[in-house]
């Protein structure tokens, strides 16, 4: 089997920084593992700006922000790259197993770093009641279709969540010329940034339905309307304060979870509740030599800050293999 | 026009397993779907349960053709389809100490009518076999010879061989109208296209009535009743060993614990009736319903383990299944009200209908170049590293993982489209990508965009399930 002194799994902000920050702690043997086939992870569909403002003192976009690290990478010629690979496996004794097109390799790591991001919470989770028809999407995968495919998903849509994806892609969609007929969010405060609130919201007139919840959705084969309604304080419905909207498109923005699947399989302890790992030790997990970084550990507001933290994981991952651990 | 000897109405499980079991013989067959795909009906939403035999009235078609077809598909069709037919058992659990007499009755009548292997287990035996269940449970009748397979791709099984022996599949063919010549051979039009058929069956599920309206038969009364269903997360694959069912009551099998074949267990399914045949909405009760149910038998079952949830249309049609010759109309069969079992029972049900169809004239002469057997398709998430390795030698497709919850590659995706899938619920139901626990948040692109090379279709015109549920509405200049 093949060695190696760090692997590093994931290629968006958080593996990237890692990555670079371990190798500049005198790593000199780093395999950094991508799934998708280039590195910069989700920030290659945020091509909003508003990225780097506190690394960089600069305002990029999501693609700006990922190729300054992705730049980085590329010149410490001791981060080996392995893109369109995906990592079915870590065990605690730090093997990690992993398919490419063309081959399932595997590798012994005397040190990981799991950046594997996040997922977004759905529909299902929540749960909304009604049908199960198209147009009904997460709102990153509708960032996607827009962003990277082009495809616009609908013509009328509402919003359920004021987290920030929901927020930007209220904005997107309605620069793409489709009618955003209201954001609607259960508590009494938005999730997102202010800024978000204020920029993508205000500034195109669409409407925050605060303490109001999706009670249902309509329409068999696509998503035809919705009901919403009212909620006390204790989140229950309120008789009476019922309306419903026409759409063809509902966008879910209700949070994040931190993807640790393969950390949970390795039997690392997780948090049931954020999804998160649990550990004493800055920026590790429960097994010796595991570390956790970026939205994985858990979920950021900034990729300023991930980038931030993700090197102090990389340092840690670097201290831990000068401390002659096996 | 060139006449089929036979004309099925509806590729759900029982209009499959009838053209798979004609297509042994030398009958021409053609096999009419209204849906996008086969099986997206009421098999889609079916539990999966392929039941022991017991429940059912003695003295039923349901009684006498579920043990039958259990034995069926255990025995030769699960071999020669490559079905993942897995025979994990049953329980029906009691609460109550002075339920057991009730118990012994099912286990008679069971034995009555054939099934083996039935026996009263205890709570000592129920806590070394079933660590998970509830204090509450004193006691279950075991039923060992109960299983569970993948609805959707048992129905994907039984088209894709009996296509591949020679039997027409038409999707998008809706029937609109069903005539009798004098000649005694029916006119279909299906679809806008038009058909000739000595033999006609119905097994149109929920329409079964409207079906037999068309051909100016007295309609029978299909009364759907709904089911909510709930799936959890696979990292709750080993919370039950067993289908666990609670002692029944009235209208239904209760809440159930039930095991899939694809490794995430599922809690439901209620049971109401509704009037609409197209109703298939899930309600905030049914959710505090199936989880009560659940939780009572197994109390660490929490609301954050669902991660899907879907409905489904029982097309129950009085107390038992409505299978035979319309004496009215010479030559056309039905096989109407195919609710539970009907899964378990359609094998059985398509020999029935086979010998019914001959009593009539039709004339079954097996054919010499009959191919029983299927090829299965591979599925990543079932086979070892090792195997892994000799498929992606093969085909380096396998090892371009597209759907990251459920571990499913770009050629099984490929494969699934080349074997029929025209959606993504088509695909979904066929190889798992988008039913995990990110819901095709991650893969959904990925796999219109393979859609489109391999269908030569634009993003436009790729569907959830069929014409009206397209995924995107423009594409940007």
């Amino acid at each position: 089997m093949k060695k190696r002194d760090l692997v590093v799994v994931g290629g968006g902000p958080a593996g990237m920084a890692a990555a670079r920050a371990a190798r500049d702690a005198g790593v000199r043997d780093i395999l950094l593992i991508e799934r998708d086939s280039h590195l910069g992870g989700i920030l290659n569909q945020c091509i909003h700006p508003g990225f780097g403002l506190h690394r960089f003192k600069a305002e990029l976009t999501g693609p700006e922000y990922a190729d300054r690290f992705v730049k980085m990478t590329a010149a410490a010629p001791e981060i080996e790259v392995s893109l369109r690979s995906f990592v079915v496996k870590l065990t605690p004794e730090k093997r990690v197993s992993y398919l490419r097109p063309g081959a399932l390799e595997e590798v012994e790591a005397r040190a990981v770093i799991m950046a594997t991001g996040c997922r977004e919470r759905t529909r299902e989770m929540i749960p909304i009641p009604g049908t199960r028809p198209a147009g009904v999407y997460p709102a990153g995968l509708a960032q996607k279709m827009i962003n990277m495919e082009g495809w616009i998903p609908g013509r009328e849509a509402v919003i359920v969540g004021s987290g920030d994806i929901g927020l930007i892609m209220a904005r997107r969609m309605a620069l793409e010329g489709v009618k955003v007929k209201a954001v609607i969010e259960i508590q009494d405060k938005t999730r997102g940034l202010v800024r978000n609130v204020v920029q993508c919201l205000e500034d195109f007139g669409i409407p925050l339905y605060m303490r109001h919840k999706v009670a249902r959705i309509y329409g068999r084969d696509r998503v035809e309307g919705v009901d919403v309604v009212r909620v006390d304080d204790n989140l229950a419905a309120v008789p009476g304060s019922e309306f419903s909207l026409a759409c063809d498109t509902v966008l879910v923005s209700v949070g994040l979870i931190p993807e640790n699947e393969l950390l949970e399989a390795a039997g690392a302890a997780i948090d049931p509740r954020t999804n998160g790992p649990v550990s004493a030790e800055l920026k590790g997990t429960s097994i010796p030599g595991v570390f956790a970084c970026g939205n994985s550990f858990k979920v950021y507001d900034l990729v300023d800050w991930v980038s931030r933290d993700s090197e102090l994981a990389g340092k840690a991952a670097a201290a831990y293999l000068a401390g002659g651990a096996r | 026009m060139k006449a089929f000897d036979a004309a099925i109405i509806g590729a759900g499980v029982t209009g499959a397993a009838l053209a798979r079991e004609l297509s042994r013989y030398r009958v021409s067959v053609l096999l009419l779907e209204k849906e996008a795909e086969p099986a997206f009906g009421v098999s889609k939403s079916n539990s999966g349960i392929i039941h022991a035999g017991t429940q059912n009235p003695p003295g039923s078609l349901k009684a006498r053709l579920c043990v039958e077809g259990n034995r069926l598909i255990a025995g030769p069709l699960a071999a020669e389809l490559g079905l993942d037919f897995i025979r994990c058992g049953q329980l029906i659990a009691v609460f109550d100490p002075a339920d057991l007499p009730r118990l012994e009755r099912i286990k008679s009548e069971g034995e009555a009518m054939g099934v083996e292997g039935l026996r009263i287990v205890d709570r000592a035996w129920l806590e070394a076999n079933e660590p998970n269940l509830g204090p509450e449970v004193r006691a279950a009748l075991f039923c060992p010879t109960a299983g569970m397979i993948s609805p959707y791709r048992f129905v994907y099984a039984l088209v894709e061989n009996a296509a591949a022996n020679g039997t027409e599949l038409r999707t998008g063919s809706e029937v609109a109208a069903i005539s009798r010549g004098a000649d005694g051979v029916f006119a279909l039009v299906a679809g806008g296209q038009e058909y000739r058929a000595r033999f006609v069956v119905n097994a149109a599920g929920l329409y079964a009535d409207r079906i037999a309206a068309l051909a100016g038969l007295p309609p029978y009364p299909i009364k759907p009743r709904k089911g909510e269903e709930y799936l959890l997360d696979r990292k709750r694959e080993h919370i039950a060993n067993h289908i666990i069912f609670p002692l029944p009551s009235g209208k239904s099998k209760g809440i159930l614990i039930i095991k899939t074949s694809d490794g995430n267990p599922m809690i439901g399914p209620t049971a109401h009736d509704t009037g609409d045949s197209g109703d298939l909405s899930t309600t905030d009760e049914g959710l505090a319903e199936v989880l009560a149910g659940a939780r009572r038998m197994m109390p660490s079952i929490s609301r954050s383990d669902i991660i899907a949830y879907f409905a489904g249309l029982r097309p129950a049609a009085g107390d038992d299944f409505v299978i035979r010759h319309e004496d009215a109309l010479p030559g056309f069969f039905s096989a109407a009200g195919i609710q539970s079992p009907g899964l378990t029972a359609a094998p059985a049900i398509a020999l029935m209908l086979a010998r019914l169809m001959e009593g009539r004239g039709l004339k079954l002469e097996p054919k010499k170049d009959f191919r029983p057997l299927r090829e299965k398709p591979v599925h990543l998430f079932q086979v070892s590293p090792e195997r892994t390795r000799e498929l992606i030698a093969e085909d380096p497709g396998y090892g371009d993982i597209v759907c990251r919850c459920e571990m499913v590659s770009a050629r099984e995706i490929r494969d699934a489209i080349k074997r029929g899938a025209r959606t993504l619920d088509g695909v979904k139901f066929r190889t798992r990508a988008q039913a995990g626990r990110c819901h095709g948040g991650f893969c959904t692109t990925r796999i219109m965009k393979i859609m489109r090379e391999e269908l030569a279709l634009s993003p436009l015109a790729v569907t959830k399930r069929g014409a009206g549920s397209e995924i995107i509405k423009d594409e940007r200049k």
